[in-house]
């Protein structure tokens, strides 16, 4: 029943999300509710036409922040796991700092960065900071996780640490560290809106956070929820995009990634 | 009689948690054999064959070996054990890629290994596409890559249904007829050990050694027609009692 599968996969979703969009857009105009409250989504669009120019800037900035933090992460991440999965002493003595970042607020590290950082800088090492560990522990656990007989197999042909990392560990880690990527994608474009919001205070950045708090400034309410809806889907995207990477990789061998069979 | 290809001399292994797996243990793995060890779960048999592998150390005792060194050594687990992302050409690959040979060079041997276990044409398959036997075939190509000397193999058929086994217990004895390897093949079947060995250890449990050796003395050129033999029926019926004896005649 392939138009079935449709209908509740693509067709009822959107329904549901155009009515409701409807259903706001009534509401504002019979209940004759004021911009400066709520603005149609009509009038959201037409701010997002409107002020283009100045928010596809920012959302330039935040996707730019966002991807080079993730991309710190994801090299910091997998090689600091690489180093923990090959000594034991490494991980022993680095995890728990790792584990202190982790459980430490981004919010409360962040005015501490803008002090001792540019607030570019701080930005982005704040998108770093909640994206590494994800990241980090996931690959750390998939490196942990390769099949014990494999292992035996390999030494058995006395490979060496650095053959079994690349043609064993490595691959054997993929899965959990695409896992690890998609949560990564996600908190570092939290991280990189907190600390562009803690940094905007300080009237400095050029993110669509920073113009969410200006436009909150002027009350300019339509182009908050205009760059609320950028942020929304600049969320979207990275995870569309991770997920179809992980399809990308995994579809062929791993359990994640494929269709149970009837 | 020629020295055995490796000798197990009073071997005994104590596991880290104080689990004496070995104690005492003397057996020859004599050349072209196909040697069975045969006992119940946990009687040290697997451990036997890992030390074999240079999977496991005794902890005492010692192996000697004919050679001075093990030679080229192939492993068969009781799971397939493949490279889940890995189709099966490179699955059969990895051997001789950890031996520093590339694609150009392994390609004839990896096409002949999938051949010896009927699995050509499943070049490009992914582990997870193939049933159960055939996963195990694979794991027989790669141990024979190298086409060693020495092939052990720890249960490798154990969790395969009957019918995928008799296949396998049968493409087995001719791939040793084919290729004159030496296997130590581990299992708890009775039935299994005698059609496919030439000599029989049994094993008898905690901690494990060698109760009794059966010769199996028909010839490896074994069909059906070997199972209904009274030769057959006898080694069975020798195995088992020994077996029983060995676990201290439980039923």
């Amino acid at each position: 029943m392939i138009s079935r599968d449709r209908f509740a996969s693509v067709t009822l979703p959107l329904a549901v999300f155009c009515a409701a969009l409807a259903a706001w857009e009534a509401m504002v105009r019979w209940r004759e509710i004021p911009p400066y409250v709520l603005p149609a989504p009509s009038l959201i669009g037409a701010t997002l036409v409107k002020d283009w120019g100045t928010l596809s800037g920012s959302l330039l900035v935040t996707l730019r922040i966002t991807f080079e933090a993730l991309l710190a992460a994801v090299i910091g991440g997998v090689g600091f796991a690489v180093f923990f999965a090959q000594w034991k002493w490494v991980e022993r003595s680095f995890f728990p700092f790792a584990v202190i970042l982790q459980v430490t607020p981004i919010v409360a590290i962040a005015p501490l960065l803008l002090v001792y950082l540019e607030s570019e800088t701080a930005v982005l090492v704040c998108a770093f900071l909640v994206a590494f560990f994800p990241i980090l522990s996931n690959t750390a656990l998939g490196l942990a996780s390769a099949d014990h007989n494999l292992v035996d197999l390999f030494d058995l042909y006395r490979a060496s640490r650095f053959k079994q990392l690349i043609h064993l560990r490595l691959p054997a880690a993929l899965p959990y560290f695409l896992g690890g990527l998609r949560i990564g994608g996600g908190l570092a474009l939290i991280g990189a809106i907190v600390a562009e919001i803690a940094a905007g205070s300080a009237g400095q950045g050029a993110g669509l956070a920073f113009r969410i708090v200006e436009a909150g400034y002027r009350l300019n309410i339509p182009r908050m929820f205009a760059a609320l809806v950028l942020i929304s889907l600049t969320g979207i995207l990275i995870f569309l995009l991770f997920t179809a990477l992980s399809r990308l990789l995994l579809s062929r061998w791993h359990d994640s990634a494929r269709e149970r069979a009837n | 009689m020629a020295a055995p290809v490796v000798a197990l001399k009073g071997v005994g292994k104590i596991f880290d948690n104080g689990v004496a797996a070995l104690a005492g243990l003397d057996l020859d793995v004599r050349e072209g054999e196909f040697l069975t060890l045969l006992g119940p779960s946990g009687c040290g048999k697997s451990t036997a064959l890992r030390m074999i592998a240079g999977l496991s150390t005794p902890t005492s005792g010692a192996l000697v070996w004919r050679d001075g060194a093990s030679p080229e050594v192939g492993f068969v687990f009781q799971e397939p054990t493949l490279m889940p992302w890995a189709r099966v050409w490179n699955n059969v690959y990895l051997p001789l890629r950890l031996r520093g040979l590339s694609k150009a060079e392994a390609a004839p041997v990896v096409g002949k290994a999938l051949a010896l276990v009927g699995l050509a044409g499943f070049e490009r398959a992914f582990p997870r596409e193939l049933s159960g036997g055939m996963k195990m075939r694979v794991s027989i190509a790669r141990a024979l890559a190298l086409r060693p000397p020495l092939l052990l193999m720890d249960e490798p058929f154990a969790a395969l249904d009957e019918i995928t086994r008799t296949r396998l217990n049968n493409d087995l004895l001719a791939l040793k007829a084919e290729l004159g390897t030496t296997i130590v093949f581990v299992t708890h079947s009775v039935f299994e050990s005698v059609y496919l060995s030439t000599r029989i250890a049994v094993f008898s449990s905690r901690p494990g050694r060698i109760a009794e050796t059966i010769e199996v003395s028909a010839p490896l050129a074994r069909g059906e027609g070997f199972r209904l033999s009274s030769d057959y029926a006898d080694c069975c019926g020798r195995a088992s009692a020994a077996l029983n004896a060995a676990m201290g005649g439980a039923p």
